[in-house]
């Protein structure tokens, strides 16, 4: 068997990861471009990004996204992992698939569809739309992302560490935190973060559902580059990049380092006379 | 049947001999149902205080489920289940004064041995002081005491075992429950622990319970066991009895190794029993006397130790003596296995203890010989 790289590899690889990244990349360098012509490379300059903390519109829809994935993730969070709880657990019933297929039907709706159903619902209760449409609408969808997650978690879970706890005096709602939780933190936190990430870069749900004074980042960005692409643009997407690669590369770190950290401790254990 | 008197059991404590003492765990007329499949059938059992008690089956035979009534993880389709006089119905996990250690054992991961072992008793609400001089005895007792602030993960099996013991006592329980919980453990570790859990048992006074497939171990820890078979049980007896005195075919055959023969019965008397083997023609001299009229079918159990085998004559005590053909031999070790033909059909098998180191066999392959034994040695079955 041969192992280094082959031609046809390394040619595979250069062109799949082009196509993936090259637009970004492309972004990136505009970002620093002194030019106001988005097409058109002037030098390098910074003050893009010195534009844009001085951009109030910007920076108001910067933090309605935030607020808005910050609350419906932690809602989401709460109403998935239930879900995700009564699925893993409650054995067979009747309507049992129909129940579960519902809950993750969401994942494969369009969000037109979604958007509009939900539009369709605050208008038939009267509701004023804006913030609180919005965030609920993130809730919904994100719900059933949050609730594969957690049920993924679930599948492993020995039951009868929960049987050992009540066994050993523990309510069953004190169980659940003391024990349940922390086990299925991680899922919890991962579906968590799935559903931030998710309600921040939501476009179309969000005009749906939004109203005056709660238009999020997304639909800014999206309404200024109608109207001709800005460097200023460039450079709020680049820090958005920027945060996403580095959340995504430290989580990764750390997990890695947690699961060869608990190898070496397991070959410890065991070679160590008892 | 009448019950031979044998010998001494392991100590001076069979309550269950007194027809007066009261029993510390009851099970009444027990049924318990999934859908259809019925797990345990109408079932009475008495354990008495500070018994270790040993319930004993195939898997699928209901003994999980038996204790997880008592538990109560499971609630009893109908009949009742008390504890020390007091009726368990309704009373939920958490208030039951039963631990249980787990067969996975069940460990918190994400807490410290200490902490495991102090979770149940966190949940009474004891004070901080007492809380952790009773984790350092238990910690003691279990020789955990190097590994206190590790995790669950950084320690070997049998150290896991340990902690799951540890935190099970921990609450100095009316009874703890022990669902299978050795059976992860290698085959050495497993012995070491079983003399273990009777020294806690004994020094601790408390009453144990255990679930068992391994009926080795079964007799080696418990002062009485439950032979339980499709969700009833079949014996309740001490181990010798149980080993000695099966009550029925399925026992005979569930513990240890045995030769069944179908038989006739020639006589019945006050005197002993003569049985006739139907497969092959000899007779067999009981010393049991049985219900059985003469004419009907039964089973003669003989333990394969209780079978002399000899070349020559057999020994004057041995009214029993047929002629065979070593057929196979299995060299253990410790024993030897023969398997002789006698007749055309019956195969017995015999072991002999290798008291001597092994220079050359003194019945090999195809030697006639004569297989012996006594008149008390078998059991005759008719259940």
């Amino acid at each position: 068997m041969r192992h280094g790289p082959t031609w046809f590899n390394v040619t595979s690889l250069v062109i799949g990861f082009s196509f993936l990244y090259l637009p970004i990349v492309l972004l990136v360098i505009f970002s620093f471009n002194e030019s106001r012509l988005v097409t058109v490379w002037g030098g390098f300059s910074t003050k893009w990004y010195a534009e844009l903390f001085r951009n109030q519109q910007l920076l108001d829809a910067f933090w309605v996204t935030i607020k808005v994935a910050f609350m419906s993730a932690s809602v989401a969070t709460v109403l998935g992992t239930m879900a995700a709880l009564v699925l893993a657990r409650s054995g067979r019933f009747t309507g049992r698939s129909l129940f579960s297929g519902m809950i993750f039907a969401p994942l494969v709706m369009p969000e037109v569809i979604l958007g509009l159903s939900l539009l369709l619902l605050f208008v038939a209760l009267d509701q004023a739309r804006g913030f609180w449409t919005v965030m609920l609408a993130h809730t919904t969808f994100a719900m059933c992302y949050v609730a594969v997650v957690v049920q993924s978690r679930l599948v492993g879970f020995d039951r009868s560490m929960e049987e050992a706890a009540e066994d050993l005096g523990c309510p069953p709602a004190k169980t659940f935190f003391l024990i349940t939780l922390p086990i299925i933190l991680p899922g919890v936190i991962a579906g968590w973060m799935l559903a931030f990430t998710l309600s921040l870069d939501d476009l179309v749900i969000a005009s749906f559902t939004t109203g005056p004074g709660a238009t999020t980042l997304p639909m800014k960005i999206y309404s200024q580059v109608r109207l001709g692409v800005t460097p200023e643009i460039n450079a709020v997407c680049t820090i958005l990049v920027g945060i996403v690669t580095i959340g995504v590369i430290a989580a990764s770190l750390v997990t890695k380092r947690q699961q060869l950290q608990k190898e070496r401790d397991e070959r410890a254990a065991y070679a160590e006379p008892s | 049947m009448a019950k031979k008197p044998i010998g001494p059991v392991r100590r001076e404590f069979s309550p269950w001999d007194d027809p007066a003492a009261a029993p510390f765990i009851e099970f009444r007329s027990v049924t318990k149902r999934f859908g259809d499949f019925t797990a345990v059938k109408d079932l009475s059992l008495k354990i008495h205080e500070r018994e270790f008690f040993a319930l004993l089956g195939g898997s699928g035979c209901g003994k999980t489920t038996l204790m997880r009534m008592l538990a109560g993880f499971e609630t009893p389709t109908s009949g009742q289940v008390f504890l020390d006089g007091q009726d368990l119905a309704g009373v939920p996990p958490y208030r039951r004064p039963v631990n249980m250690m787990f067969q996975s054992y069940a460990l918190f991961p994400h807490m410290n041995v200490e902490a495991n072992i102090a979770f149940g008793l966190k949940q009474d609400k004891l004070p901080k002081p007492d809380i952790e001089a009773r984790v350092k005895e238990m910690l003691r007792l279990t020789k955990l005491e190097p590994f206190a602030k590790r995790k669950p993960h950084q320690l070997s099996g049998g150290q896991r075992q340990r902690v799951a013991l540890a935190r099970s006592l921990a609450k100095r329980p009316k009874v703890l429950l022990l669902d299978e919980p050795l059976g992860a453990l290698d085959r050495k570790l497993r012995e070491e622990t079983q003399f273990e859990l009777m020294n806690l048992q004994e020094e601790l006074k408390v009453t144990f319970l255990i679930v068992t497939h391994d009926q080795e171990e079964a007799m080696t820890v418990a002062d009485r066991i439950a032979v339980m078979d499709a969700g009833e049980i079949v014996q309740v007896a001490t181990p010798a009895e149980i080993y000695e005195t099966p009550n029925s075919k399925f026992v005979a055959d569930f513990i240890g190794d045995v030769n069944l023969i179908e038989a006739k019965v020639v006589e019945a008397s006050s005197a002993g029993t003569r049985l006739k083997a139907v497969a092959d023609d000899f007779q067999i001299d009981v010393a049991q006397t049985v219900t059985a009229a003469a004419g009907d079918t039964v089973w003669y159990a003989i333990r394969p130790e209780k079978i002399r085998i000899s070349r020559g004559k057999p020994p004057e005590a041995a009214v029993n003596a047929v002629g065979a053909l070593v057929w196979d031999i299995a060299y253990l070790g410790d024993v030897s296995i023969f398997h002789s033909r006698v007749g055309e059909s019956s195969t017995l098998r015999s072991t002999v203890a290798n008291i001597t180191r092994l220079v050359e066999r003194p019945i090999t392959w195809d030697d006639h010989v004569v297989l012996s034994w006594e008149r008390d040695a078998g059991v005759v079955l008719t259940g």
